[in-house]
């Protein structure tokens, strides 16, 4: 009795072993898929035409430069913005704050904000930075309006990477003689760097994929030259591909897998670059 | 017996923490200079706390309450007004583990200097070779300064600990434990460094052992759960104890 | 030299402190802009036209029931996909998978949560539409479901990261105590690991959920914008409209000012409660769980 107990259970394992990477294979591998499929289906468009000049014929033929470089614009500027106040208030969080009321409403803050719809977003920054305060449909409004979206990643990246820092570090510096800033700066700062930059990347690959925020803020749709300043609107690769693929009659399949995959590799570059640095940053690591 | 100056005078000294834990409970006591004054007792007598106490290092801790005195050549250096960056420079503190700053061995030692804003290679390379020697570490380490300091072994990087207080001319060297994870070896060695180092300042150290504190103590000092039991010279602590928790605990009779 | 490093030290902290403000006053700013302009629908459009059965705008229809039907209904469907997918693959990553597949394991799935929303919708558009429609003999590809599946796939990643996190963070002595009463990996697994990470598993699921509630490319792509009511099985299969896509959809083409622009505002206001709840839901679970944990370990 006690040997068909025991298979029995060895049974139920081996069933639920094979059930749950089952189901992990069956997460994973859409993801692999995806890209290959995006590959193969948008390879044949890409040409240094087709990266490096601008669309003709109703978005049907010719280049995507406009789009690529209001990506580009649109994601620098986004870094601007929420960088330095994402790691700031990184610092805060993790070197200043005490533990009483205000802090915990700061955090319950910085959770609401990575919660928000991006479409609510996209209304926000158009109530805001287009009406309000009349920057009107620019990369301007569209960057400040990612930047707050962008703000709460980074901020929580920000303050793990600080908080991984060993508290003995800051122990010693302050028997030294260094004051608290001193001891940020030298010490704390450095260390944390490759954690906050893994972080600030990722955050900024979310903001440079997504259409609803700059629907109503900042991208257009055709625009006859690229953009000369901040309070120009642009045209931009997820928003172009939104719209070539559902509004554009006739548009060649190739073209739009071809958007889809510049998008994709854009994307894909800065989430190796954040891994490269994740992964470099660990091995070097003096402690 | 040279009649040596109080060097730090304790005067009623009680503190308690936020969260209830380790306390001092009207400790008075007077620190001779150039001398090593040995804290020991059990574990939660509060020696630790009062080293904190000397350098301020306690600002950092959350307090409940504190009162008395800690004077420093006459000056309380627990009243609000004292610069605590030049009380720290003052007076040198080395840690139970080891703990190394990321950097270079070089660096690490430069680093209390360059935060004080001293800038001249001259002086910093100078501060580097007189402290590494001061610890009794130059030998072994002055072919490799610029490697990183993490890459030694527990016994070196205390050294360089000790080193790096010392880079700052202190007065005061505060010691909690520095040789409780390291091998006989390495022990022997930081305790001949502090024979030598007693001649110019004034040392505090919390053993690890009372067998450390018997070899080490010019002065002794038994603490017990927040309590100073009772102190004075070392070989006197060490014989002829005169209360009989001090003789209990030092024949072992609790730990 | 002292001084001038005080003041720096000065004003640099206050910078600091003021950085550290600021997410309370983006919030602030958030709803009082949305406020602004979504309350007067309240003013212009009467509650029973609102909570009604139609949105229809061009002839003043302003029901919004059907989009949040819609959002339901797919956030539903998203979710029964994503619970178990992302549990499944966190418990596999966790406690399963061998140690260079987790290295390659983790990096995907942080992947798939940093592809683009509308690379998901464009593809869904072409490829999976077009596969239920024809795999399932539907009208149309373009339904809930297809929305469901994608959702699916964008929440995924966030619960299996919070999970797996969840997971890692139960002590390995829970884990031997069970083998050492001689339990198997897969009892001790259901039975001691997955119950000790209850609250952080809780924590992704729902913080998953409230990625798909929010989420408005893919939707608006591939859910086929009907505002009908979505409530019976059988909506599952037929087109949708979410309140976000509602609102990417027809911002563009409204007057600014008009009842029509405050009441998109007004579905914004809807949205933005929504993830609120769901938020503070899921960090309260949190940080109940670490306030017990810190009372038992200490």
């Amino acid at each position: 009795m006690k040997s068909a107990f025991t298979l029995n259970r060895h049974l139920v394992q081996r069933f639920g072993f094979s059930l749950i990477t089952l189901m992990a294979v069956v997460t994973v591998a859409p993801i692999v898929v995806v890209v290959i499929y995006i590959l193969l289906q948008g390879g044949p468009a890409i040409s240094w035409e087709f990266l490096l000049s601008i669309p003709r014929d109703g978005m049907r033929a010719g280049g995507i430069l406009p789009a690529i470089v209001g990506t580009f614009y649109l994601t620098v500027g986004t870094a601007v913005f929420s960088v330095p106040l994402g790691i700031a208030s990184a610092i805060y969080l993790s070197e200043y704050a005490a533990d009483n009321a205000l802090t915990r409403m700061i955090r319950i803050a910085i959770i609401n904000l990575s919660g928000i719809p991006s479409v609510v977003y996209g209304l926000f920054g158009l109530g805001l930075f287009v009406l309000f305060l009349k920057f009107g449909t620019s990369i301007l409004s569209a960057s400040l309006t990612l930047s707050i979206m962008t703000l709460p990643v980074i901020i929580s990246t920000a303050e793990e990477a600080l908080r991984a820092v060993p508290q003995s570090f800051r122990t010693v510096s302050v028997s030294l003689g260094g004051t608290r800033w001193q001891t940020i700066q030298r010490i704390v700062l450095p260390q944390a760097l490759p954690g906050i930059l893994t972080g600030v990347i990722l955050g900024l690959e979310r903001a440079a994929g997504e259409t609803a925020p700059i629907l109503f803020t900042g991208a257009a749709f055709f625009l006859p030259r690229l953009p000369n300043s901040p309070l120009d609107a642009t045209m931009a690769l997820p928003y172009h591909l939104f719209v070539i693929s559902t509004q554009v009659p006739d548009m060649p399949v190739k073209i739009q897998y071809g958007t889809a995959l510049v998008l994709l590799a854009f994307v894909l570059t800065m989430n190796l670059i954040a891994t490269v640095i994740r992964s470099r940053a660990r091995a070097r690591r003096q402690w | 017996m040279v009649n040596h100056m109080d060097k730090i005078i304790i005067e009623n000294l009680s503190l308690q923490y936020s969260d209830g834990t380790e306390s001092l409970r009207g400790i008075s006591l007077n620190i001779r200079e150039q001398t090593v004054t040995v804290l020991f007792g059990p574990a939660g007598g509060g020696k630790s706390t009062l080293l904190r106490c000397m350098n301020r290092l306690n600002d950092l801790t959350e307090v409940r309450s504190s009162a008395g005195r800690i004077l420093i050549d006459g000056e309380n250096v627990l009243d609000p007004k004292t610069d605590v960056i030049a009380l720290r420079r003052k007076v040198g503190m080395v840690f139970a583990r080891p703990v190394v700053l990321p950097m270079s061995i070089r660096k690490n030692l430069t680093y209390g200097l360059e935060l004080a804003g001293e800038r001249r290679k001259s002086r910093l390379d100078e501060a580097v070779e007189r402290s590494l020697r001061l610890a009794a570490l130059w030998d072994e380490v002055k072919d490799r300064l610029d490697d990183p300091a993490i890459a030694l072994s527990g016994g070196q990087q205390q050294r360089v600990c000790l080193a790096r207080v010392l880079a700052l001319q202190p007065e005061i060297i505060l010691l909690d434990e520095p040789t409780s994870g390291l091998d006989p070896i390495s022990t022997g060695k930081v305790e001949a460094a502090l024979r030598e180092l007693k001649k110019e300042y004034t040392i505090v150290l919390v053993p690890h052992s009372v067998q450390q504190a018997a070899r080490a103590a010019d002065c002794a000092a038994f603490f017990l759960q927040g309590e100073l039991v009772e102190y004075g010279e070392g070989k006197d602590i060490f014989t002829a104890p005169k209360d009989k928790r001090t003789e209990d605990y030092i024949t072992g009779r609790f730990g | 030299m002292e001084k001038t490093l005080n003041w720096r030290e000065f004003v640099i902290t206050r910078l600091v402190r003021a950085s550290g403000y600021s997410a309370i006053v983006f919030v602030a700013l958030i709803f009082f802009f949305l406020l602004r302009e979504g309350l007067p629908t309240l003013v212009e459009v009467p509650l029973s036209s609102l909570f009604s059965l139609r949105w229809y705008p061009i002839e003043n229809y302003f029901g919004i029931l059907p989009l949040i039907t819609g959002s339901i209904i797919v956030t539903v469907g998203a979710t029964l996909i994503a619970v178990p997918f992302g549990i499944g693959t966190a418990i596999y990553i966790s406690e399963i998978a061998p140690r260079w597949m987790r290295e390659i394991l983790k990096p995907l799935v942080e992947l798939l949560g940093g592809l683009p929303s509308v690379v998901l919708g464009f593809l869904g558009m072409l490829v999976l539409s077009p596969f239920l429609r024809v795999f399932l003999n539907l009208p149309t590809g373009l339904t809930a479901l297809a929305g469901s599946i994608l959702l699916g796939g964008i929440a995924v990643p966030t619960v299996v990261s919070i999970a797996e996190d969840a997971l890692d963070t139960v002590p390995r002595a829970y884990r031997e105590g069970a083998w050492a009463l001689g339990a198997t990996n897969w009892q001790t697994i259901w039975r001691v690991t997955l119950p000790a990470a209850k609250s952080g598993v809780l924590t992704a699921v729902m913080l998953g959920v409230g990625r798909a509630i929010g989420e408005t490319m893919t939707v608006m792509m591939v859910t086929g914008n009907a505002p009908v009511m979505a409530i019976t099985l059988g909506s599952f299969f037929s087109p949708v409209r979410t309140m976000t896509a509602t609102i990417a959809a027809e911002m563009g083409e409204v007057a600014n000012g008009s009842v029509y622009y405050h009441t998109l505002f007004f579905i914004g206001i809807v949205l933005f409660v929504i993830s609120l709840a769901v938020n503070i839901a899921a960090s309260s679970v949190v940080f109940r769980a670490k306030r017990r944990a810190e009372r038992v370990l200490s």
